[in-house]
């Protein structure tokens, strides 16, 4: 609301003197025409209008940030992205330093050195040492603030610890699915695009056995606090982008091509209520990267609890492969009784009463798999 | 002032050459081949898309500012893409970002700024008759408007226009199944774009050659303003890069038309998985950013290089450090070449990769920070006018510093990783190149229109369009970097389907659309200006700024030939302003030292004995070849 009414008062005030402009030309035509090359008043206003505008633009800068701050992200609930953000806000503190001396010496000079009569402006084309020092102190100023950005980004971006819990997500138009590795062995099993379709949206490929035990949501995401957490993310249809903003996580999903990010998410959902106090707080994880329509709305949420709580969870959930008994038909003959534990008794007593169109598939095309490692 | 005592020999000769047949209209003001016409060809073409492309944009503000706006009354405009509830198809609402990006980075800021400054000035400042090639030149001001044309058109097809944002990555871009902008309104996007670069090509080769070869006499690289280096290197920037977004482009062509997978590999959609596979759809950000970080800076420079121009000859003062800025400039030029992946830290590249890439983008800012910081001077101790023109290069230091130190940041791939896809980064680049360079325009329409149309703009109306525009640019940009801090990412419909967007700054989004609405109401100041000046400007006199350079040395409207008689010589740098001893506080090109003895440095004596040396010079003037 604050901002509409001062809104109205700038359109005012601009329409204002709009209006005095045309009565002041109307008047200037009228007592004869101003003489060539004259610099008069106005030149003076606009000088003092560069101070004005100054002032008034940091006032309201500083204004507006602490207005805004409270709706910027909570802490974030991740190390790297609490070191990003002291990143994050140290270079703000320098580039703000610049921004309000560079602007006020161009804003001030404007006014100090404008038109005077009978002066004549200083004939001064270069001095080196000045150049010199206004190269360099910019460069070493950068260089720290590269060099520091580095090591946060070579960090982040290192490998996976090898206890890293693995999950896939995987993009489409338009949601996400989240893959886990089981309720059993704990490994993603291997997949391939051509496998997909209604049953087995992430194309799992059943010839392999630790697939088996794999299940999939298409609502919730599900990660232990306090443990690096490794997300395998590839995309099914075009680009998306796995964006997790508490967490500070940004990677894109790109078909064909899969990628992956880690990190450690140490603060769990119910912390984070008690921390916002908001009883509803969820962690959302969103797509950055435009994929269509449905782009804005790409929504899963993303739940933080502790190690033992996330396992027991686990525990409860059903593969896909019970929930989908159809999808046995893929299982190659010599892994049958492998599968047989997740699989209800009669699905592996009568795999011809499945979906006929699945079976040629298995046998006649055979199709190059991908191997997540 | 000195004048130059023009050899009457040759001034005979030359007029021989001035009774060149009327010609037809058609010849005169549609195919032209002068290079005065194509430049207000462009202009004209430039302030009619900037006037679509930000009409868009102010639509697509509606939406976001608004969200429970009821926009049927946008029906009349929009037909059935404002749905039966009123609001706007969310397809749609991506393809006006799209089309917004599209026309102001390409249609409005490459063709309208370069191709009217560079078009205008090069051949008046560095002393020509015309371009290399008249006939080329008017070649590229065709195909770019045919590339208009289909560009236009796309916008009125059922299925919409491309909408796959103004990068157009695949394989949204790719297939059409994926979204309705990838269906026609695509293959349309890409021929215009094919058009369009085929025209900056014919341009961009132009340029080169006018400023290699028909230079006057004296007129030595170092005696270059300012101006015309900024358009060379543009130039150079888009003759290399140009050529790879147009293969990118043709790659993509095919993998939409012919079946290939250049872009395309392991696609499941609409419930059928496509058989390509091997394609990288990183590849295609490679290509284009390999054209679009080039891009923005053929978008900045010859802004900065106006800029300079102005800012010297309105404070009355040398410009800081020529030499600098020449330098910085050719930095830039190279060092553009090197940086394009910081567009792409979390694409899922290698991150050693990123690494080098965020040294180089660092490096880039200081030939950035170098070029300011000589603005800044060139200010200190001048006398300085506050003419329209100055008032807007003041406002283009001002923006091109403040979007350029986020660049900082989003260099940082640290720091990328939260903020890339935000309204931070919407935030950068409008403050560092759009705004920056549009107010290069603007101060360029400013200072050049007595030259270009014999009349001068009301300076007043010039007034209080700067300050409404200033305001209003910062009203809209400034709140973004709140925006995107918080999370916000970028080309959303609406903030409504995500808790941390949902009840957020739905006033700030608000106010930042209520700003853009405003800073569109007050181009309309412009427009009026403009067109009321064309009409009923005060004439314009031969040296309205008292500037030094050599377009103000032609009849107040140039004919053709741009020179009646010689074209004069060049004696010295374009920034002799204010120079002590002198009588006046400028001294222009073509005064050569012989005539001032009372303002020369000690090294300029010296340079006396060289002056009938650059008179005898007889070059590559097109008027005294017989023709
Ligand atoms: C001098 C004129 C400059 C112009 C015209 C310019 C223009 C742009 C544009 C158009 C984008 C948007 C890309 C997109 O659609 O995602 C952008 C983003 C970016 N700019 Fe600049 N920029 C300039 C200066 C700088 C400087 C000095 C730096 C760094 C030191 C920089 C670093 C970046 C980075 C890293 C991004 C990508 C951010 C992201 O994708 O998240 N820019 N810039
Ligand atoms: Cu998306
Ligand atoms: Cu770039």
């Amino acid at each position: 609301m604050v901002y509409i009414v001062a809104l109205l008062a700038v359109v005012f005030l601009g329409l204002a003197a709009m209006v005095v402009s045309k009565m002041a030309a109307v008047v200037k035509t009228a007592g004869g025409p101003k003489e060539e090359g004259e610099i008069g008043l106005s030149n003076k206003i606009n000088g003092a209008l560069f101070v004005v505008f100054f002032v008034v633009g940091l006032i309201a800068a500083v204004w507006s940030f602490m207005y805004a701050r409270q709706f910027f992200l909570p802490e974030a609930s991740s190390p790297h992205g609490r070191r990003t953000d002291n990143l994050f806000w140290i270079s703000m503190a320098m580039i703000t330093a610049a921004f309000v001396l560079t602007n006020a010496l161009l804003f001030i000079f404007a006014w100090m050195y404008q038109h005077r009569e009978g002066y004549k402006a200083a004939y001064y084309p270069e001095n080196h040492k000045l150049e010199l020092i206004w190269t360099i102190v910019p460069a070493v100023i950068m260089a720290v603030m590269v060099f520091t950005g580095w090591r946060a980004w070579r960090d982040i971006m290192s490998e996976a610890p090898a206890n890293a819990q693995v999950f896939e997500i995987v993009g489409k138009q338009f949601n996400w699915i989240a893959r886990y590795p089981g309720v059993d062995n704990n490994k993603l099993g291997n997949f391939n695009y051509k496998l997909i379709d209604n049953n087995n949206e992430t194309g799992i490929d059943y010839t392999d056995e630790s697939s088996f035990d794999d299940f999939v949501s298409t609502s919730e995401l599900h990660i232990p606090a306090n443990k690096p957490v490794l997300l395998k993310i590839r995309a099914r249809d075009v680009l998306h982008s796995v964006f997790i903003p508490h967490l500070r996580v940004k990677m894109d999903a790109v078909p064909g091509m899969p990628t992956r990010f880690w990190f450690i998410a140490d603060k769990t959902t119910d912390e984070m209520r008690n921390l916002t106090g908001n009883p509803d707080f969820t962690y959302e994880i969103a797509c950055t990267e435009v994929c269509g329509q449905g782009h804005f709305s790409m929504r899963i949420r993303l739940i933080v609890e502790d190690e033992a709580s996330w396992e027991a969870w686990c525990k409860q959930q059903k593969p896909l492969l019970t929930s989908t008994p159809e999808l046995a038909t893929r299982i190659p003959a010599n892994l049958k009784a492998k599968a047989a534990k997740y699989l209800p008794a009669d699905a592996t007593a009568a795999p011809s009463d499945s979906s006929t169109a699945l079976i040629p598939r298995q046998g006649g095309v055979s199709v190059a798999t991908t191997t997540l490692r | 002032m000195a004048t130059v005592s023009a050899n009457p020999v040759i001034v005979a000769h030359a007029t021989e050459h001035d009774h060149h047949e009327p010609q037809s209209f058609w010849r005169k003001y549609i195919f032209s081949e002068d290079h005065k016409t194509i430049a207000k060809q462009y202009l004209i073409s430039g302030i009619l898309w900037s006037i679509i492309g930000i009409s868009l944009s102010v639509m697509f503000r509606l939406q976001l500012g608004f969200p429970n706006l009821k926009l049927g009354f946008l029906r009349p405009v929009l037909g059935s893409w404002i749905n039966e509830t009123d609001k706007l198809d969310p397809d749609f609402y991506l393809a006006l970002v799209t089309m917004h990006g599209t026309i102001m980075v390409f249609f409005v800021l490459t063709a309208g700024l370069s191709g009217t400054f560079s078009n205008f000035l090069i051949p008046l400042q560095v002393g020509a008759r015309d371009m290399a090639s008249g006939f080329l030149n008017m070649l590229s001001y065709w195909f770019f408007f045919i590339a208009s044309v289909v560009m236009f058109s796309s916008m009125f097809i059922e299925t919409g226009p491309a909408a796959g944002g103004w990068v157009i990555y695949p394989p949204l871009s790719a297939l059409p199944q994926a979204h309705k902008g990838s269906e026609l309104g695509m293959t349309l996007w890409l021929i215009s774009m094919a058009l369009f670069i085929v025209s900056q090509l014919l341009g961009g080769i132009n340029y080169i050659t006018t400023v290699i070869n028909l230079r006057t006499r004296g007129m030595s690289f170092s005696k270059l303003p300012l101006t015309i280096w900024a358009f060379l290197l543009t130039a150079i920037l888009g003759l290399i890069s140009f050529p790879v977004l147009l293969s990118a482009a043709l790659l993509l062509i095919f993998d939409r038309s012919f079946g290939t997978s250049f872009y395309l590999s392991e696609i499941y959609i609409k419930g059928e998985a496509l058989p390509n596979v091997g394609g990288s759809p990183i590849l295609f950000q490679h290509l284009f950013w390999f054209l679009g970080h080039p891009e923005v800076y053929i978008v900045i420079l010859p802004a900065l290089g106006m800029t300079s121009e102005i800012i010297a000859t309105n404070a009355r003062k040398p410009i800081f450090g020529y030499r600098a800025m020449i330098a910085s400039m050719m930095g830039i030029a190279f060092l553009a070449f090197i940086v394009w992946a910081h567009h792409m830290f979390v694409t899922g590249m290698n991150p050693f990769l990123g690494s080098i890439f965020m040294f180089l983008t660092l490096i880039i800012a200081v030939p950035s920070a170098v070029k300011a910081f000589n603005y800044i001077t060139t200010l200190w101790r001048g006398n300085i006018r506050f003419t329209p023109a100055m008032l807007f290069s003041i406002g283009l230091v001002s923006f091109f510093i403040s979007g350029g130190i986020t660049g900082l940041i989003l260099g940082n791939s640290a720091l990328d990783i939260q903020l890339h896809d935000t309204y931070f980064v919407v935030a950068h680049f409008h403050l560092v190149m759009g705004a920056a360079s549009a107010f290069g325009l603007l101060a360029g329409v400013y200072h050049w229109f007595p030259k270009m149309f014999g009349r001068m703009m009301d300076e007043k109306l010039g007034y209080i369009h700067f300050w409404l525009t200033f305001i209003g640019i910062y009203l809209v940009f400034f709140p973004m970097h709140y925006v995107g801090i918080a999370g916000f990412p970028r080309r959303y419909y609406a903030f409504t389907s995500y808790d941390f967007t949902k009840n957020i700054f739905a006033d700030m989004n608000a106010f930042i659309s209520l700003a853009a609405i405003f800073t569109f109401v007050a181009q309309w100041v412009f427009i009026y200006n403009f067109v009321n000046s064309l009409i009923r400007g005060k004439r314009a006199t031969q040296n309205p700024w008292k500037s030094n350079t050599l377009e103000w040395t032609t009849p107040i409207v140039p004919g053709h030939g741009n020179w009646v008689g010689e074209i004069p010589a060049v004696y010295r740098w374009p920034y002799d302003y204010s120079k002590p001893g002198a009588k006046d506080d400028f001294i222009p090109q073509n005064v050569p030292y012989s005539q001032t003895p009372e303002s020369n440095l000690p090294h300029e004596n010296e340079l006396i004995s060289l002056e009938s040396e650059i008179e005898a010079q007889n070059l590559n003037d097109q008027f005294k070849q017989p023709h």
